[in-house]
This record gives structure tokens, sequence and C-alpha cells, in this order.
């Protein structure tokens, strides 16, 4: 079955995971089309952040379907590198290499992994820094960055890759306060560009403004979706109008 | 560090006294080395001022053999040295096959490094030894295995299973984020490791590395037991030829203590600044 744009890029159906005997998905599914913006969110320990680490393979499920443009993700012979090269991922701790410059970052993996000219992933690393406004920190090393500045380096290496699909992991979770803005600004530019982007997040606001669809997660399960102004405005549920009553 | 110019009226906790406690501590410089190694030398001298009129006096005995002597320590060197070499080399693929996801491949060298690093040097130079020919022959040609061969070899065994466990243990230090960033690159295990985890792990590695090597270095002595022609034989030999005077035993072994103290110190010192520095940057 090849995947074609009007079916769903991601399509998550009835995931399970367990780590030992702790469950932390009891049945998740969702669909993302192409070029939309959703936006997970939840409390702590509801297992945002795993569901989308089983999306690009990091986590292995134990029942149900994922669906990358019609490759199947739980299967055994899944090409893993193939997967990744489709699904860029960004880190609430960044993970940037810490001995490689921030251009060298973000040339590495298209010079090392889809083997392209480096005169021309050169010109392309440094069109990306330049993206998101990195200008003249290209051969500054990890650790002389401010968090919002490596942050964004290591979206620029995901998108170094060209990824049809990117997973933000509460990729402001980590950073000063003042720095939270660079970062989200970065993301909605990509937003607007039509990136398709899954986001787990813990800024309301900006989940708001930027997403196409919010789900709310507890306890392994979704709770409730919806388009960001029904879902904020008109929540039904009990424990998403509670989370929103303490977050909002 | 900027942080201690804070000015603040706030009831906070302040550091005591403002200036981190920067203790004058006494270091050992080469000269050092040297007046010591010249009390060593003197002070029998003098003793022996009123001895036998007929003896040479222990400086100009010592002196005499003292080309001898650093010749044998020079070999000492050459032994650590390729010790070294053997053992990284070999420990370093047995500390890769330590992080194997192949199960055997992990359970073999795991066996193998635990079997090495929990022996006494000295009964592995002793199998080294007695176990190795004193001369392979390879189709037509043979290739003799002098006793100093068969010391580097014995040496390289502990410094293989002490390196293969340098190299795991500062793998399994890097945060699991590299890993997964490398992996969500679509990087394959084998670039992740080569590009990203073993680049990093240099730094974590030479200072125990290095320590090793200075604790190869002063259990290279062991090889004297075995016959093999270092600076500790060569002491023996000289002072029975000068006929087992007594006068002679300490000043010759302070001078072998010494030219070890010379040589391995400054490593220590070196280990402990690298330590420092890549503590301070991470």
């Amino acid at each position: 079955m090849s995947w074609t744009e009007d079916q769903p890029m991601v399509s998550v159906r009835d995931v399970h995971k367990s780590f030992g005997e702790l469950e932390v998905l009891k049945g998740v599914s969702l669909d993302v089309m192409k070029g939309e913006v959703i936006c997970i969110i939840g409390p702590s320990g509801s297992g945002k952040s795993t569901l989308i680490r089983c999306i690009n393979a990091l986590n292995d499920i134990q029942q149900g379907s994922i669906l990358v443009e019609g490759i199947e993700v739980h299967d055994k012979h899944l090409d893993k590198l193939e997967l990744r090269k489709k699904v860029g991922m960004v880190f609430q701790q960044y993970n940037l290499f810490p001995h490689k410059t921030a251009l060298e970052n973000v040339m590495m993996a298209p010079i090392r992994v889809l083997k392209e000219n480096k005169d021309d992933v050169e010109k392309s690393a440094r069109a990306l820094i330049k993206k998101v406004r990195l200008e003249g920190k290209e051969n500054s090393y990890p650790g002389e960055l401010s968090g919002g500045q490596q942050q964004r380096v290591a979206i620029a290496r995901s998108l170094a890759m060209k990824p049809d699909v990117i997973l933000f992991d509460e990729v402001t979770a980590a950073l000063d306060p003042e720095t939270v803005n660079e970062v989200l600004v970065t993301i909605k530019d990509l937003a607007e560009e039509g990136m398709t982007c899954i986001l787990v997040t813990h800024e309301m606001g900006f989940a708001r403004e930027v997403a196409d669809h919010i789900y709310f997660t507890d306890r392994g399960v979704i709770v409730e979706h919806g388009k960001p102004a029904t879902f904020f405005d008109e929540a039904k549920d009990p424990r998403t109008k509670e989370f929103l009553s303490q977050i909002l | 560090m900027t942080t201690r110019n804070y000015k603040t009226d706030l009831p906070v906790m302040m550091p005591v006294d403002g200036k981190p406690k920067n203790r004058p501590r006494f270091r050992l410089k080469l000269w050092h080395g040297a007046v010591l190694l010249g009390i060593c030398l003197l002070s029998p001298t003098l003793s022996f001022a009123q001895s036998d009129a007929g003896q040479a006096s222990v400086l100009e005995v010592l002196l005499r053999w003292m080309p001898l002597l650093l010749k044998g320590f020079i070999f000492n060197l050459v032994i650590s040295v390729f010790a070294m070499a053997i053992g990284t080399g070999v420990g370093a693929m047995l500390g890769l096959g330590q992080i194997s996801l192949h199960g055997w491949v992990r359970k073999l060298a795991w066996a193998i490094t635990q079997f090495f690093r929990n022996s006494p040097w000295l009964v592995l130079l002793f199998f080294a030894m007695f176990l190795l020919p004193f001369q392979l022959r390879i189709g037509g040609v043979t290739i003799p295995l002098p006793d100093w061969l068969k010391a580097i070899i014995g040496l390289s065994l502990p410094v293989m299973a002490n390196v293969s466990e340098i190299v795991r243990g500062a793998v399994t230090s890097l945060p699991s984020g590299q890993w997964e960033a490398a992996e969500s690159l679509a990087y394959s295990r084998r670039q992740t490791l080569w590009l990203v985890i073993l680049p990093q792990c240099v730094k974590r590695m030479l200072p125990p590395w290095m320590n090793l090597y200075s604790i190869l270095t002063m259990a290279t002595v062991l090889a004297s037991i075995v016959g093999v022609s270092e600076v500790m034989t060569l002491t023996g030999q000289a002072l029975a030829a000068e006929g087992g005077r007594t006068d002679l035993l300490a000043p010759f072994y302070s001078f072998v203590l010494i030219i070890f103290f010379i040589y391995c110190y400054p490593i220590a010192r070196w280990t402990v600044y690298l330590e420092k520095k890549f503590a301070v940057k991470g």
C-alpha cells in the first residue's frame, strides 16, 4: 500500500506501550495530515513524550500500529534509518554534539547519512542557521551558546535532513523564560511554511496559536481532542477542565 | 565565572568569605627530585668516610654503574610503552565488544575483561613467561620470543583488561541523549559510535588511561623476577659485582626509586591537570 497525500502522514492506531509492568500508553490513536501542526498536552507522566518517541522508533510498542507515510513502525523488520530520514526530532535537552560547532552539527548528518555533496550541504546549512536567526554563530560550540540558541541549532540540524515531519519533545521546557519565545517563533515559522509538526508542549498560548489540532492525554489515554478554539473554550471532559484550570 | 560579583540586600546565603579557598599547595618540582637524589647519594658517602680506606666511596661506585642502570631503566620504559600500546589496542576492541549489540560478543568480552582485571599482574607475567614458547615457527620462518617480548605480552594482559573497562565506562557515562539525537538523525549504530560517542569519550578516557600507564611503568620491575635484564635485575647484578657491600644497598635502590619517581610524577600531575580541565569544560 503506497501512501498518498490525502491519507494521514502519521497514523497512530490503538498503541500500547509498557515499560516492564508499567503501562504508559493504553490504546492511543491519532492522525496527522501533511502540513498539519498538532500539539499534545497533558500532565507529567501521561505518556506524551513516550508517544512521540514511538513515532520515530526510539521506543518500541507492544501493540497497535503506527504508520508514517505508509511505513509500519511496529514491525520487526522495520528499516529504522529509512524511517528516521523522514521523521526529524528535537529534544528537550537539545542534545547537540558538544564536540562539533553549530555549523558542523547541522552539516554532519546530511554528509554522513544522506551522502550529499559537502559544498552543497554547507551552503544549505548556512542558510538554515540564518533561518533560525543564528547568523554569526556558525563556528560556536554548543557550550558557548545559550539554551535557546542551542535549541534553534537543534532545529536547524533536524531540518537539514529535510524531514517530512518533525517531532518536538517539550523543546522549551528546559529553557530560561526569556529564551522560550525565540524558539517558539522559529517553530511558528516552520508551521507557517507548511512543515508537519507534532509537538509535546506545556506552552498553552503557543499551542492555541499554532496548532491545527490539540490532543489532551492523561494516564496513557487521549481524553479529549479538538480544534484549539473549541478545545480551550469548550472542554467537555472533567479531567481536561481540571488540567486547563490549573495551567491557564 | 562572574557570579561572584553579585550584590544584594536580601538575606540570601553568601559564600562565607566571598572568595574560593585557594590553599597554597606544596607541589613537587623536578629540582626537588634532584635534591632528594643528592641527599640519598651523599648521606651514605659521608657515613662511610670512616670505613675501610681501600674501598671506593659509595658515590664513585654508583656513578660507575649509573650508565648501565639508566640503560636498564630505558629498557623498562620500552617494555612499558609496548605493553601499553598492545594493551590499549586490544583493550579498546574488548571495550567495544563489551557494548556490542550481540549478546555473545558482549558476554565474551566481559568475561575476558573481568578475568584479566582480577588477576595479579605477577601471575599473568609468570604465565606469559612459562607458557609462551621461546620461539615461534610459522612456515619455515622461526621467530624467537625473547624474555623481554614475553614480559611485554604478559604485562599487556592486565593493561588490556583495564583499558577495556575504561572504554566501556566512558561510553556508558555519556548521556543517552547523545545516542538518541544521533539515532533520530538516522545515523547507523556504527556511525553513532565513531562520529558522536567515541570522539567525546577520548577526553574522558585520557586521565584514567595515563594513570594506568603510570601504574604499568612502575610494574615493569616485576619483569626482574622472571629474569629480564631491566633496571632491578641490573641493580642486583651490580650490587653482587661489588661484592655485596651492604652500604651500597640503600643508595642503589634509592637511585632506582628516584628515577621512577622523576618519570612517573609528571605524568600524575599532568593527569590531575587534565582531569580538572575537562571537568570544567564538560
